[in-house]
């Protein structure tokens, strides 16, 4: 079918969704605009305007300098902080939840429908109903504070997405394929390692993704578990943003949260096909 | 044969973390709602009920309304900007894929990302209140945020701006599914423009709306991020959610017994919205099992 010709009901949709366009855009223009610019200029002109002295000193205070908590460390240990939760919690999350689909789908496995159902359920609970006990485990376990606390606390409640994500991929997956290969003798790991996964690399990218913005953006966990020396980003972030007292640097506080979004914004432009895709997986279908 | 117990033993760690952590989680919170915890978990029986004492606080009822006005606004708006969109987007336009990436973008981003953005940008000293007066409109006044009756509603807009792009996405897939032979007959028979959408593509789009609504539905009830970061709950207490209430009650004003009961009510509504659903979805599981 070829492109209906430029008419004037047209012009009036383009010009809508144009700007629909700039209303999304607007907030991350304004962060980065105004987060290289210099204080005074933010607070005599309007937030719109580009800055008529750039500056990256902004950049500088909120990634080494500026104070979060106690000390003036800037968001430079937090950042780092994160990476170490999201990326051991998103690589065993992944692990689990492939073998689990694996399993699930492969196999018969008594229950399998009751499973499925308590998975699905998990993934919507509000997190609230577990702070607590979650916090007490985490004492008693030695992880209260710390990092790995972190790791922990991700990788069990991304249990449920993955195994629905690879539950789901796995159970279209050709059953012939996996017929020819126990003819041949192959045994539960040799089937899994030698067939499943190499085929999986679409819905390992989709549940990398899903689980790395999730937890990279995840707020509440880190909040109520963490300490000064485990904040993940989010957390120093919004420390840095709500409880600075006297001058509020404004132009700090959008470099800083340009930074905590980057990586997850790279993610998506890289891949934003796979992060559509693990969107309408995590939602449309169970 | 090695394979016949190698499954469940694989499967089983998972069960355990899951049963312990979600389910057995679940019910410590439900027990402790009922006993009279306030710093630490006690296993004591509470004389009075938590849950009395939860809905006659009037911080509670304050959080319950304003979960009540956030989440009609939130779900409402989102689903028809989001239809809307998807719609427009669907109109064999040039830049299909540019359009669609700028309106799901904020999915990547963190609430408190979002919240920061929009906590300076609705505030009247620098935002834009502010840039509307220094472009020559010197009567505009944009202060909700900072309006104890009005700021629930900047949260609305921060989170209707977030999520918006991820409602037209699963809308935009309901329509792409759509079985063109219908419309091709709806054609025929001389059905042109908004009337194809009204009368036969809107009711196909069921699916995609159940789906987006019991997203939404949820989200709304478990929205706490935002809120923390755009408003941190304020004025005053004016913008307090039930999972704000929960926070404040369990671990800075030590009444954990009630902050566990107002978990427990949380729990319900959200399962008041996903059960349905995921029955729905168990039974469509148990028609595909082999």
């Amino acid at each position: 079918m070829s492109r209906p010709r430029l008419r004037p009901e047209r012009v009036l949709l383009y010009a809508v969704l144009a700007f629909v366009a700039l209303v999304f855009l607007a907030p991350i223009y304004v962060m980065v605009v105004n987060s290289i610019k210099p204080l005074d200029e933010i607070r005599a002109g309007n937030l719109v305007a580009l800055p008529l002295q750039p500056t990256f000193e902004p950049w500088l205070q909120a990634w080494s300098q500026a104070q979060i908590g106690v000390q003036a460390t800037g968001l430079k240990p937090y950042f780092l902080n994160s990476f170490l939760m999201v990326v051991p919690a998103v690589v065993l999350s992944t692990a689990i939840g492939a073998l689990n689909g694996y399993v699930l789908t492969q196999f018969k496995v008594r229950g399998a429908t009751l499973i499925f159902g308590l998975l699905l359920f998990s993934v919507f609970i509000p997190f609230q109903i577990v702070l607590i006990p979650m916090a007490r485990l985490l004492g008693e376990l030695g992880l209260a504070g710390t990092v790995g606390g972190l790791v922990f606390v991700h990788t069990v409640y991304g249990i449920g997405f993955g195994t629905l994500f690879f539950r789901n991929f796995y159970a279209a997956f050709p059953p012939e394929l996996v017929k020819s290969a126990r003819m041949d003798g192959a045994g539960f790991f040799v089937l899994f390692w030698r067939l499943m996964l190499p085929n999986s690399l679409p819905i390992i990218v989709v549940n990398v993704i899903w689980q790395f913005t999730n937890i990279w953006n995840d707020f509440l966990f880190g909040a109520s578990f963490s300490d000064y020396s485990s904040y993940p980003l989010t957390v120093a972030l919004n420390n840095l943003v709500s409880s600075s007292t006297g001058v509020k640097e404004y132009n700090v506080h959008f470099a800083g949260a340009f930074i905590a979004a980057l990586p997850t914004l790279v993610v998506y432009v890289l891949s934003g096909k796979y992060f559509v895709r693990g969107l309408m997986a995590g939602s449309v279908k169970g | 044969m090695r394979t016949r117990w190698l499954p469940a033993l694989v499967l089983s760690p998972s069960l355990l973390l899951v049963g312990a952590c979600v389910y057995g989680f679940i019910a410590f919170t439900v027990v402790l709602s009922f006993t009279s915890s306030t710093i630490l978990p006690l296993m004591e029986w509470s004389e009075r009920s938590n849950y009395e004492r939860l809905f006659g606080l009037s911080t509670f009822a304050l959080s319950a309304r304003n979960l009540g006005v956030f989440a009609a606004l939130y779900v409402g708006m989102c689903l028809v900007l989001g239809a809307l969109l998807a719609i427009l987007i669907d109109q064999k336009i040039r830049a299909e894929n540019v359009f669609r990436s700028v309106f799901l973008y904020p999915m990547a981003l963190s609430f408190i990302v979002t919240g920061t953005a929009w906590k300076w940008l609705l505030d009247p000293g620098i935002g834009l209140e502010r840039t509307v007066r220094l472009a020559g409109w010197e009567a505009f006044t944009f202060g909700w945020i900072k309006d104890g009756e009005m700021a629930i509603y900047t949260v609305v807009i921060a989170a209707v701006w977030q999520t918006t792009g991820f409602v037209m996405a699963l809308f935009l897939a309901g329509l792409r599914g759509i079985d063109q032979e219908v419309l091709n007959a709806a054609r025929v028979d001389g059905a042109r423009g908004w009337r194809i959408y009204w009368r036969i593509v809107l009711p196909q789009l069921g699916p995609s709306f159940i789906s987006s609504f019991v997203i939404l539905a949820h989200m709304a009830i478990k929205s706490y991020d935002l809120v923390i970061a755009l408003t941190g709950g304020g004025p005053g207490r004016d913008t307090w959610l039930p999972s704000v209430f929960m926070y404040q009650f369990t671990f800075t004003r030590n009444e954990m017994a009630v902050g566990a009961a107002s978990a427990v009510v949380m729990l319900v509504a959200v399962a008041i919205v996903v059960v349905p659903y995921i029955r729905s979805e168990i039974r469509q599981a148990r028609r595909a099992a082999p």
